[in-house]
């Protein structure tokens, strides 16, 4: 399945390649700045606002979470109420963890 | 030949068969959605290429084919060339794992490409595996306006798969298995799971809403606001992919919906009485459920205005989070007390409904979590900038 699809996007890719015209000039080429010559920083070297890194290790901690939470969602019927316990302890943990993240106001975006 | 190469023909060429369904289905995706936006607005979709607009789609494609492919100057040619193919590859790839009807329906072999007893899992990675396409397709461009609709994309995407992650939860401490032909044979005896969890089914729609790009969440491609977002550079044929990936993810997202909360392949007993075995028409059913919410999403960008950035990661991350973990303790505390009580799935959708309607009873509440953002810790200070607005 990977490699049919994966192929079906290269063939168009190639396909294209070959029958689309090549016409390039300088001002075709140029990046896109609302019809303005591009100036400043240009995509990497522009700086961009530390939420978005925030966001991603939130991502990464609460992913993390999920992922614990699926076999013990799978396995849950046949370890109860024991299991009720223990997912009832592991999100109070991680609920301080949200607590404290919403009142540094990571969450804000203002 | 051996068993097991006619095993492989088998999967190759059901394989070949899903993807090239698929994009057929996204070209005429394409033709319905811009017919019924039409006539959602009182005018005609296209209806000159072909009786009512049929070709639409096929002058589309030779178009796109046919079009100059241009790199900016600045571009990262090799992954600027990889990130459609990684976006349409991830896309497509991912539906391959929803059964279309029980084992050996399909002239005798199984009506599905691969079947994990991970599926659920499988599929989630997957899909989540098209934020790589979108960011490193924005990255690559070298310009201004794609890298920042890559990074508000992939912002949203990562907020909303917790989401969407958190609130499947419920569903499969219920069932007990993450295999999608467990989740529908379940679903064929105990009812369909959209009647003990329509709670979660709402938080996992909006979060799919946000995870593939659609209106009211369709911030990174934010015409007005950051041009086409992550596309702005990109023409031709490598457009088309990511616009294909888009469409295909939708319909992953709602063949998810249809198969996890909708059951399946299986249409509803009751109509049994009607026709005898009609709810055991294999693949009919699924693609009536996935037009059903294709059509949902149509309607939806039709409607509903857009969300603004904030308000966006704010309900993604203070709402649907909260309770898609509120709603999985709601399943653990039914199954550990309640059910050993003698006490029947009824009260779990009894409970589902109750914090749907509390949901909505306290929206006018709820909706001071992303309208108005909380004030500054140090207030403004209230100058205009010189020169006007």
């Amino acid at each position: 399945m990977l490699l049919v699809a994966v192929g079906i996007g290269v063939l168009a890719v190639i396909v294209s390649a070959i029958l689309g015209p090549k016409k390039s000039s300088r001002a075709k080429l140029m990046p896109y700045e609302s019809g303005n010559d591009p100036e400043g920083g240009v995509g990497t070297s522009q700086r961009f606002p530390v939420h978005f890194y925030l966001v991603a290790m939130l991502f990464i901690v609460f992913d993390i979470e999920t992922a614990f939470f699926y076999p013990l969602a799978v396995a849950y019927q046949k370890l109860v109420p024991f299991a009720f316990f223990e997912a009832l302890t592991f999100v109070l943990l991680l609920l301080v963890g949200y607590v404290y993240v919403l009142k540094k106001r990571v969450l804000e975006w203002a | 030949m051996p068993d097991w190469l006619i095993a492989a023909l088998i999967t190759l060429l059901k394989a070949v068969l899903v993807a090239l369904g698929l994009l057929t289905a996204f070209a005429y995706m394409t033709l319905v959605e811009r017919r019924l936006l039409a006539r959602m607005q009182i005018r005609w979709g296209p209806n000159r290429v072909g009786p009512m607009g049929l070709l639409q789609p096929l002058a589309d494609a030779i178009k796109s084919i046919f079009k100059e492919d241009l790199t900016v100057t600045l571009a990262d040619k090799l992954v600027y060339t990889l990130a459609p193919i990684l976006a349409i590859g991830m896309a497509l790839t991912a539906f391959g794992g929803i059964p279309a009807g029980p084992a050996g329906s399909l002239f005798g072999a199984d009506p599905w490409v691969y079947n994990l007893d991970a599926g659920l899992l499988a599929l989630l990675a997957l899909t989540s595996m098209g934020v790589y396409g979108i960011f490193l397709g924005g990255w690559a461009s070298g310009s201004k306006y794609p890298m920042l609709g890559a990074l508000r994309s992939s912002a949203q995407m990562i907020s909303y798969e917790l989401g969407m992650g958190l609130s499947v939860l419920g569903t499969l401490m219920l069932i007990g298995s993450t295999n999608f032909r467990v989740i529908v044979e379940w679903q064929r005896f105990e009812g369909w799971t959209i009647l003990f969890q329509v709670f979660a089914f709402a938080l996992f729609l909006i979060s799919s809403f946000a995870e593939v790009n659609r209106t009211p969440f369709d911030l990174p491609e934010a015409e007005q606001e950051i041009v086409a977002g992550y596309l702005t550079e990109y023409s031709a044929i490598k457009w088309a992919l990511f616009q294909m990936a888009e469409y295909v993810n939708m319909m992953t997202a709602s063949a998810l919906m249809a198969t996890l909360f909708f059951g399946g392949y299986r249409g509803p007993v009751f109509l049994e009485g009607l026709i005898p075995g009609i709810s055991g028409w294999p693949i009919i059913w699924l693609v009536v459920k996935i037009g059903f919410f294709l059509f949902l999403f149509i309607w939806v960008r039709a409607t509903l205005p857009r969300f603004r950035y904030d308000q966006l990661m704010r309900l993604g991350w203070k709402l649907i989070l909260p309770l898609a973990l509120a709603n999985t303790m709601l399943v653990a505390f039914y199954l550990a007390f309640l059910k050993p009580a003698g006490l029947g799935l009824w009260l779990m959708g009894l409970l589902s409904l109750a914090g749907l309607v509390g949901l909505l009873l306290l929206s006018d509440r709820v909706r001071g979590l992303w309208s108005a953002p909380a004030a500054p810790k140090v207030p403004a200070k209230a100058t205009r900038p010189v020169g006007g607005d």
